[in-house]
């Protein structure tokens, strides 16, 4: 692969995002609007429909969550934007992150000068067990799914190789999820604004309640320990390990560089984007990481600029605990082997060296698949501009990256963003 | 040679894929197209079925098609890459290890091909499994 850079910078000049959340009562355009609705309220100057010259859409499957297909143009008419291009991208999970970098392309290439940038899932409509099998078709369903797989199969058997490979314990899968609630309670557009102490608490209060007697877990480890508060969903992965299931939507309006200013006067610029493919998990070389995250990271870097000390803080896919850990390695953040270690020592933590999820992630977050992407860096854009509020990261942040995920690593997109003084 | 080769072959308790006549590349399942060399001069092959396991799970909410099968909370099963002794891997099913506790199912161990058939399966197809050895 050749080593990319953009035709015409590229800027982001606004955002918008739904609560995320289980909403029965909202489709995907009613969660789509509410986000617009945001967008259009939170730019600085002076902003008109008709400025938007093409609409891109990260939706993994409404096809299959809502009995709808051809998602786009119905999103683009609802908030007033026909007859502009309107094109729905799919990218397993990695929609979102992906319609990000087709909006870039689009305005690199000169056809538009700015671009409306959307993600929406709409997932609670479904039984869990056809959540379960929609979410499938983003794997091999020819090979892996008929062997057994489910999502957390597939990154449960790259927990097995990791910590063989590295010695690493579930006590580190632990961390990343009791820091992402820690910071999903401090976002109050996140799913769980409730830290693993919380909801311990509530389960202590709720048997108290019951006549039974109080659970002893002395603290979150000994509570996400014990199988019958945390059950196993596949080995070495529980509940707590698993992102959620979620409604969602999340917008973007990104310009040509220039005109970034026409817009607000504290533009992110996208100074880095890479974008990756690989086969299905028995293709790979290593299953204790995911390749394609190295590579897209590393094209992304080289088109920033930029090396991995010098991010100030990441939003990553951790659509499972595992998977924070493996992207704080094949982003470079952590040598091989080493992240587990990292997160036990709670060096990804907000207020840490490294921080990593400060939105909560998709574990506290939630993860609308198709509007994943972009609400990591609608989280970036708030910490960057120093306007994440009680979550804010100290010491005034000026580079952030979001890394998205499709599949088990079939997928993945890595974005760069710096806000210049 | 098409997709459902491999589980027609399955039926016969034979592991196929294919071998690349050009560059020798091994593949699990077949391909018509080599995606080392990109030559279009493959065969199908039919492998030894040992190999060791490379990373696995036990999964305890299955899928509405294990479901079928009678596989649960309370009845789980092991799925997992396998890594053959030709060079490829291939996901399938692990049958005959401890279910109950998955700390004592090792990567590295040795196994060898076996096959299934699943409950209440409308397909009726064969599938690939291994077995300790």
């Amino acid at each position: 692969m050749r080593q990319s850079n953009w035709a015409r910078e590229v800027a982001v000049v606004g955002v918008g995002m739904s609560k995320f959340g289980a909403f029965p009562e909202q489709s995907s355009r009613d969660l789509f609007v509410e986000a617009f609705l945001e967008l259009r309220d939170i730019i600085d100057k002076d902003f008109e429909l008709d400025q938007i010259d093409a609409f891109y859409l990260g939706n993994f499957s409404s096809d299959q969550f809502e009995k709808q297909a051809h998602l786009a143009p119905i999103l683009a008419n609802w908030v007033g934007l026909s007859p502009i291009p309107a094109v729905r991208v799919e990218g397993a999970c990695a929609s979102g992150g992906i319609a990000i970098r087709q909006g870039a392309l689009a305005i690199a290439a000169g056809l538009a000068d700015v671009v409306l940038v959307g993600g929406v899932e709409k997932m609670t409509d479904l039984e869990i067990a056809e959540v379960t099998e929609a979410l499938a078709t983003a794997a091999d369903t020819l090979y892996e799914i008929p062997a057994g797989f489910t999502f957390p199969g597939f990154y449960a058997a790259m927990a097995s190789a990791y910590m063989t490979e590295f010695g690493a314990d579930q006590k580190a899968f632990h961390q990343v999820c009791i820091k992402n609630h820690q910071n999903g309670a401090l976002n109050p557009k996140a799913q769980y604004n409730q830290t693993i102490a919380q909801i311990m608490a509530a389960k202590k209060a709720r048997a108290v309640q019951k006549g039974k007697p109080s659970p002893e877990w002395e603290n979150e480890g000994s509570f996400l320990s014990d199988p019958r508060a945390n059950p196993s969903i596949a080995w070495p992965l529980s509940l707590f390990d698993c992102s959620p299931v979620t409604d969602g939507s999340a917008v973007l309006l990104l310009t040509e560089s220039k005109k970034a200013k026409q817009f607000t006067d504290h533009p992110l610029y996208l100074v880095g984007s890479g974008q990756a493919s690989d086969g299905a998990l028995n293709e790979r070389k290593t299953l204790f990481n995911i390749p394609a995250a190295v590579t897209a990271a590393k094209h992304a870097y080289a088109m920033a600029g930029l090396k991995p000390e010098q991010i100030d803080l990441a939003e990553v896919h951790d659509c499972f605990t595992i998977a924070e850990i493996m992207a704080s390695e094949d982003l470079g953040f952590f040598d091989r082997g080493e992240g587990w270690k990292a997160a036990l020592d709670g060096k990804t933590r907000r207020d840490g060296p490294r921080p990593i999820n400060t939105s909560g992630g998709l574990k506290a977050k939630g993860h609308p698949v198709g509007a994943s992407g972009i609400g990591q860096v609608v989280e970036l854009w708030k910490q960057l501009r120093g306007e994440a509020g009680e979550r804010q990261v100290e010491g005034d942040p000026q580079i952030g990256l979001a890394h998205n995920v499709g599949g088990t690593g079939q997928t993945c997109v890595v974005n760069i963003l710096e806000r210049r003084n | 040679m098409n997709s459902k080769d491999f589980y027609l072959a399955l039926a016969e308790k034979k592991l196929i894929g294919s071998s690349c006549q050009v560059c020798g590349l091994q593949q699990v399942p077949q391909r018509k197209l080599c995606p080392q060399c990109h030559a279009e001069n493959t065969q199908i092959t039919t492998f030894s079925g040992k190999g060791t396991l490379a990373a696995f799970t036990v999964i305890r909410v299955p899928p509405m098609h294990m479901a079928r099968a009678g596989y649960g909370s309370k009845t789980p099963y092991c799925v997992g890459i396998v890594a053959l002794e030709e060079g490829p891997s291939v996901s399938a099913q692990i049958l005959n290890v401890d279910l109950a506790n998955p700390d004592e199912i090792s990567i590295g161990m040795p196994l060898r091909m076996t096959t299934i058939k699943r409950e209440s399966d409308p397909s009726e197809r064969t599938y690939l499994a291994f077995e300790p050895c």
